[in-house]
């Protein structure tokens, strides 16, 4: 599944990024398979998302979270 | 002569790197711009054990060696050229205890052009909060570095920095990692083709968009033995370099740091479940701004009253003292006039810019971008425009130069066309002596009128910047690829020292920089009121005295009559009556002419312009309000500010593109004349039609 489909509060892996869509300043921030991933809060519409990725505190939007495939984690 | 050594200060965003830089510098710092372009250049002179003194420059925040703004440009150029009189004997990466995995990327890059670097991993007092220890000793091995572990904030551990610096040749200048293993033959041929140069630096080169003058990328594609890879080749071995980055940095903190994290807690999720919320986020982010409005009308109204009438006295106070001459009326009526002009709206703008370092301080300026992103999006903008917008309350041009984190092209191009709608400071000063003049004192639920009709003209200035971004979203046809990425950094309390540097230093660089331009057009304007042309002007008295020779009128009468001749026969006088024809249906009289015309250099020149018309002959000492009000409409009679003129003059001061530096800065970031030119004509044609109407419909 991708980023987007992310639930508030649930965590996840990543496991793949386009590297085509994706901006290299995203992946320097740890945007980058094997990493983990929350969904922390939605604004309105669940967009933008914001999102910890590995520690990092970020917030995207929806359009760019498509491009980026991860796996749920279940604790 | 004392040994000087050059220090760069190079980290992340959001790492209290300028709390570092001020704690070094304190008030030994300076703010300019690189040459050339309006990237914000800080630097400073501190004090080092053992007699060294350092040269200490705030690099720009970037997040890696790979720049993507003007912004990050400065840091990849400064640490490639070696012959820059800048050039850092040794980098101090400044880094945040809490993201040190992320902070680290940037420093192994750092690390890989062989400068002498420190690493600083700051805000450790908030390590035994957030479960956090760390094995110094194997990171500095690790790292091949030296660490200075401090705290800004509870002011420990800078002299442990100080002594590292001073002892900077102690550093190693090895690489912590070979990043030349993602594609070994290609950076093989790399270094056989330029066997004299940094691989390191030959890499960044290639990659980067930007020119390095001499080190051109292009020299090196000319090469013939050397072929270099496609776009997209490139960006994957960036990627592929980031990764390997990323492996070295794990596995060194695997060991070097511990994270306890059932005693680690935050504050960061209970704060955002409220600030950040669907209802409470919003309502939250609207008060905040009505509190910010309200203070600034009310709070700083009794220094302002202060500052008129101590400038007032002292005009009178120069005419009473110093002999009677061209020198002292220059003095008296030009110069002290005009600066008063200037000097009034000092508490506002510290108030605005304090608002504003406190907001982007405390972090919070991060959830407001996240909150309004997807509705400033339906206008063409994006949420970090909501940081120009607001921070062009207090002046375009830095709120244009903010636009530079906005990754589109067009949401960035819209955030700087529409930005001088919002109400920036200059306007200030026109809008509360108008208000003070035509809208009446009272109140309503705890407000009073002057305040909410100020707060509905920094509405409509809004209004003006959102419904001219939808338009311009739907006619221009720019395509370009939007993403947008924002860091939410944890919460602060601001450092009273850095929002203190900031608030002196924006409102030293507002008034100095205002005060040049006003101080020139106040002398100016002195002269082209104080002389004139032909016998009208020259033989005031006579004609004067013969014309009103029947009419019994005292001295002091007759001096005012003289003296109302003079000025209308002055230069300016002349000037104004030309062009009165076209303000006139506004409502305007020559005098409020000659200061728009005027103001155009910058808005606030328009009260000072007032005060120095005004002054002119006129031997009592006043206040700029009273001279306004006693004002006469030279046709209806009445007074020459009523209702109908000064709402007509605030809506033609809300839209009018009224300032010569914004459209300067407009060049310089659109780098064309088309968008400053489209700004003047269409915002300016647009003010005198709704004025117009607005004199029209209320006279």
């Amino acid at each position: 599944m991708t980023l987007a489909e992310l639930k508030r509060g649930q965590k996840g892996v990543i496991t793949d990024v386009s590297s085509i869509h994706i901006p290299l300043k995203l992946l320097e921030m740890g945007c980058l398979p094997g990493n983990s991933v929350e969904l922390v809060q939605v604004a309105p519409f669940a967009d933008p998302m914001y999102l910890n990725i590995n520690g990092t505190h970020l917030a995207i939007r929806k359009e760019t979270a498509v491009h980026i495939i991860i796996e749920t984690i279940h604790e | 002569m004392s040994k000087q050594i050059n220090v760069a200060l190079i980290g992340n965003p959001n790492t209290g790197k300028t709390s570092v830089f001020n704690a070094l510098t304190g008030l030994n710092q300076k703010v300019g711009n690189y040459p050339g372009i309006t990237v914000e250049k800080k630097e400073g002179i501190c004090k080092l054990p053992r007699g060294v003194k350092a040269h200490i420059i705030d690099l720009p925040g970037t997040y890696s060696l790979n720049a993507s703004s003007l912004d990050e440009n400065v840091v990849i150029e400064l640490l490639l050229n070696k012959t820059d009189k800048d050039y850092p004997d040794v980098a101090v990466v400044v880094s945040d205890v809490e993201n040190l995995k992320r902070n680290l990327l940037l420093f192994t890059q750092i690390k890989d052009l062989q400068i002498p670097t420190i690493l600083v991993i700051n805000m450790s007092d908030r390590m035994e909060y957030k479960g956090i220890s760390l094995d110094i000793p194997y990171l500095e091995q690790q790292l091949k570095t030296k660490i200075a572990l401090i705290s800004t904030r509870k002011n420990k551990g800078i002299n442990k920095l100080k002594e590292l610096i001073a002892s900077h040749k102690e550093l190693s200048v090895e690489a912590c990692l070979d990043a030349s293993i993602i594609d070994t033959t290609y950076f093989n041929n790399l270094r056989k083709a330029f066997p004299h140069q940094l691989l390191y630096k030959l890499w960044l080169v290639i990659t980067q968009d930007v020119n390095f003058g001499k080190t051109d990328r292009k020299t090196y594609d000319a090469v013939e033995d050397f072929k270099t890879k496609s776009k997209t080749d490139l960006k994957r071995l960036q990627q592929k370099e980031t990764i390997k980055r990323y492996q070295f940095i794990n596995e060194t903190l695997k060991k070097g740091q511990t994270i306890d994290l059932k005693s680690a807690k935050d504050l960061r999720i209970k704060l955002d479940r409220i600030l950040t919320h669907k209802v409470w986020g919003y309502l939250i982010f609207g008060v905040i701004l009505l509190t910010i409005f309200q203070a600034i009308y009310d709070w700083s109204s009794i220094p302002m009253d202060f500052i008129d009438n101590s400038f007032a006295s002292l005009s009178e106070w120069t005419k009473d003292t110093l002999p009677e001459g061209a020198f002292t009326n220059l003095l008296a009526e030009g110069i002290i006039s005009g600066l008063g002009g200037v000097v009034i709206f000092i508490p506002q703008i510290a108030f605005l810019f304090l608002f504003i370092s406190i907001l982007e301080e405390s972090g919070y300026m991060s959830r407001v971008v996240f909150l309004m992103d997807r509705i400033m999006r339906r206008f063409g903008l994006s949420g970090k425009s909501v940081v120009p917008l607001i921070s062009g309350t207090a002046c375009a041009i830095p709120a244009i130069m903010a636009t530079r984190n906005i990754e589109s092209w067009k949401e960035r191009l819209i955030t700087i066309l529409v930005t001088p709608f919002t109400t920036c400071a200059a306007r200030l000063p026109v809008y509360l002596i108008i208000i003070a003049l035509v809208i009446p004192e009272g109140r309503v639920f705890g407000l009073s009128y002057q305040a909410l009709t100020l707060m509905l003209l920094y509405l409509i200035g809004f209004g003006a910047a959102v419904g001219s971004a939808w338009i311009l979203n739907k006619v221009l046809k720019i395509k370009s690829k939007s993403f947008f990425v924002v860091e939410m950094p944890n919460y602060k309390l601001p450092l009273l020292k850095n929002v203190a540097l900031t608030v002196l230093e924006k409102t030293k660089a507002f008034v100095f920089g205002a005060g040049k331009i006003i101080l020139a057009i106040s002398i100016v304007l002195w002269f082209l009121a104080s002389y004139g042309p032909g016998d009208s002007f020259n033989n005031a008295e006579r004609i004067v005295t013969e014309q009103y020779a029947s009419d019994n009128l005292t001295e002091e009468e007759l001096n005012q009559k003289i003296e109302s001749h003079k000025l209308e026969h002055s230069f300016i006088g002349i000037a104004g009556h030309a062009i009165e024809p076209v303000i006139r249906p506004l409502g305007y009289d020559w005098k409020i002419g000659i200061a728009i015309v005027s103001s155009f250099a910058a808005r606030e020149v328009f009260v000072g312009t007032l005060a120095t018309i005004y002054s002119v002959g006129s031997d009592e000492e006043e206040t700029i309000k009273n001279r306004m009000a006693g004002e006469v409409n030279p046709v209806l009679g009445g007074p020459l500010f009523n209702f109908a003129s000064g709402i007509s003059l605030l809506l033609f001061y809300a839209f009018a593109m009224q300032c010569m530096s914004t459209l300067a800065i407009v060049k310089r970031e659109t780098n064309s004349w088309k968008w400053p030119m489209y700004q003047l004509l269409i915002m300016s044609g647009f003010a005198y039609i709704v004025a117009l109407i607005a004199y029209q419909v209320l006279k």
